[in-house]
């Protein structure tokens, strides 16, 4: 079974959200994601102050099956990325909600991330 | 879908945490913890594969060397009992129908492994030739189980379980023994280029033998290990997979394969005229092995860029080394753009492009990795 953090949000296209209390979101790929990627090998992220639009590519997450493209669940500003995931990817599958986030994006939208789908509905999607 | 065919470890894999999918028909497991660390557990120490999806077909009879030796490539004749044989088989074209082990048991008694995605094509093409010659051929691939241990410590682990003598096996040799109780023909081969012992036995015995493997294995660091890390270390060995390096079009002698492709044999063999042609007029295309010196994969089918941009070939395998933390594999590309290395010939730049960054290939010549493996 995937582990569903209940503090987050989640986007169809298996990015979860996690608003941060500073007007700031950070974003990564779920359990469920990284679980059917398999071994990740590669994570291409957008560089520091990128404007990300909500639905549209940001990277692309790659493992040893294939390469899979990352959208992002809000649109807004890239304030940070991991630059650790660049020598060690694999720790997207170790902890994909903690150690293996991607970006923090600054939302152009403040409530965009109410649109997304809560932790109920996501294990739904993926159950 | 269609029913997936499976071999008698199905539920032990699932037990043991194998993700299982589709691999030629077969349900397989792909990987069990992770390919990655699969990988290299195989280099390190240990790996047990389930590979019963192989063919297994015996060749008995008078001509059985006679005809084994126009069938395939490599030289029959030098294999004496006990010994074990690398081939292509080839069409008349030079293209190859499958790559595959000989093993000669008597002077009339052998046994082949192929490929488990071309077993019915391989069985009608070998029934076929043999019209002409007095043999008797037999597919055995529902009879047979096969495990591989592969890696440093593989036969430490396989030894611990038998009473016979495996260091008298030489690498590209075998023995019958009985391993855990379980009657095996045990192979000194692989293709992981690692060290390691490929174990043929009844159907029946496979989940006793898997478990006894594993239990001896365990506390030597073994692990169970996918088809995702057997494709990752027979790459990182430069072994060629059917489909991918050697295919119906492209001949061993294109895949760099030469060693194998016994000209002189003193026996015409099927395919012998097309490859006297390829090799005097020389190959358009060859398989050459690259590495990257970047972590995104270069995927099959991505074409290959000389300096002016100019497609010049395809890439036909890649993956990620985990031992090298690199892209590595291998492409299909036109002599002109790399010719074979020799005084004066620097190959000229190829480069892919990855998600619109290019990268450039250096050539490598394989393995990619330092082996440990036996002396042949």
């Amino acid at each position: 079974m995937s582990n569903i953090p209940a503090d987050l949000r989640y986007a169809k296209s298996h990015e979860w959200l996690k608003p941060e209390g500073d007007g700031t979101v950070t974003i990564g790929i779920t359990d469920y994601a990284q679980n059917s990627l398999g071994d990740i090998t590669y994570v291409q992220l957008p560089k520091i102050g990128a404007t990300l639009k909500a639905g549209e590519t940001f990277g692309v997450v790659e493992s040893v099956k294939a390469a899979s493209d990352l959208y992002a669940p809000v649109g807004g500003t890239v304030v940070a990325t991991n630059a650790a995931l660049d020598s060690a990817p694999e720790t997207v599958n170790r902890a994909p909600y903690t150690e293996g986030w991607m970006l923090k994006v600054k939302p152009a939208d403040a409530a965009a991330a109410g649109a997304l789908l809560d932790a109920g509905a996501y294990g739904k999607l993926v159950g | 879908m269609s029913e997936l065919k499976r071999t008698p470890l199905r539920d032990f894999h699932a037990k043991h945490g194998g993700r299982l999918v589709d691999f030629a028909g077969w349900e397989m497991p792909v990987q069990y913890r992770s390919i990655l660390e699969e990988h290299k557990a195989v280099r390190r120490s240990a790996g047990l594969f389930d590979v019963s999806h192989m063919g297994e077909v015996d060749v008995r009879g008078p001509d059985a060397a006679r005809f084994l030796n126009h069938l395939v490539t490599n030289d029959v004749a030098k294999l004496f009992p006990g010994r074990v044989l690398y081939s292509p088989m080839c069409y008349p074209t030079g293209g190859v129908v499958d790559d595959l082990l000989v093993y000669r048991r008597g002077a009339e008694d052998f046994f082949l492994c192929i490929n488990a995605g071309n077993i019915d094509k391989d069985l009608a093409w070998i029934r076929e030739q043999a019209a002409q010659f007095n043999v008797t051929i037999t597919d055995r691939s529902a009879d047979y189980a096969l495990l591989a241990v592969q890696g440093p410590r593989a036969a430490e682990i396989v030894q611990s379980l038998t009473g016979a003598k495996l260091g008298l096996v030489k690498y590209y040799h075998f023995m019958e023994a009985t391993v855990a109780g379980v009657h095996c023909l045990a192979s000194r081969t692989g293709y992981t280029g690692e060290d390691g012992f490929e174990l043929y036995h009844a159907a029946g015995d496979a989940v006793t033998l898997a478990e006894a493997l594993l239990a001896a294995g365990q506390s030597r660091g073994l692990e169970l290990a996918g088809l995702g890390a057997r494709d990752s270390l027979r790459l990182e060995a430069g072994y060629p997979l059917y489909g991918h390096e050697i295919t119906a079009e492209i001949s061993p002698l294109t895949a760099g394969l030469g060693w194998t492709v016994k000209l002189d044999k003193g026996a015409d063999f099927i395919g012998r005229a097309a490859l006297v042609a390829e090799k005097q007029n020389g190959a358009s295309h060859r398989v050459v092995f690259f590495k990257t010196g970047d972590r995104r994969i270069v995927r099959a089918e991505t074409p290959v860029l000389d300096a002016g941009g100019a497609t010049v070939g395809r890439v036909v395998s890649g993956t990620l080394s985990p031992i090298l933390n690199e892209a590595i594999g291998s492409a299909l590309v036109t002599t002109a753009a790399a010719p074979s290395t020799g005084a004066g010939q620097a190959a000229q730049a190829l480069a892919v492009d990855i998600r619109g960054t290019k990268l450039n290939l250096q050539l490598v010549k394989p393995p990619f990795v330092e082996l440990k493996k036996s002396s042949a």
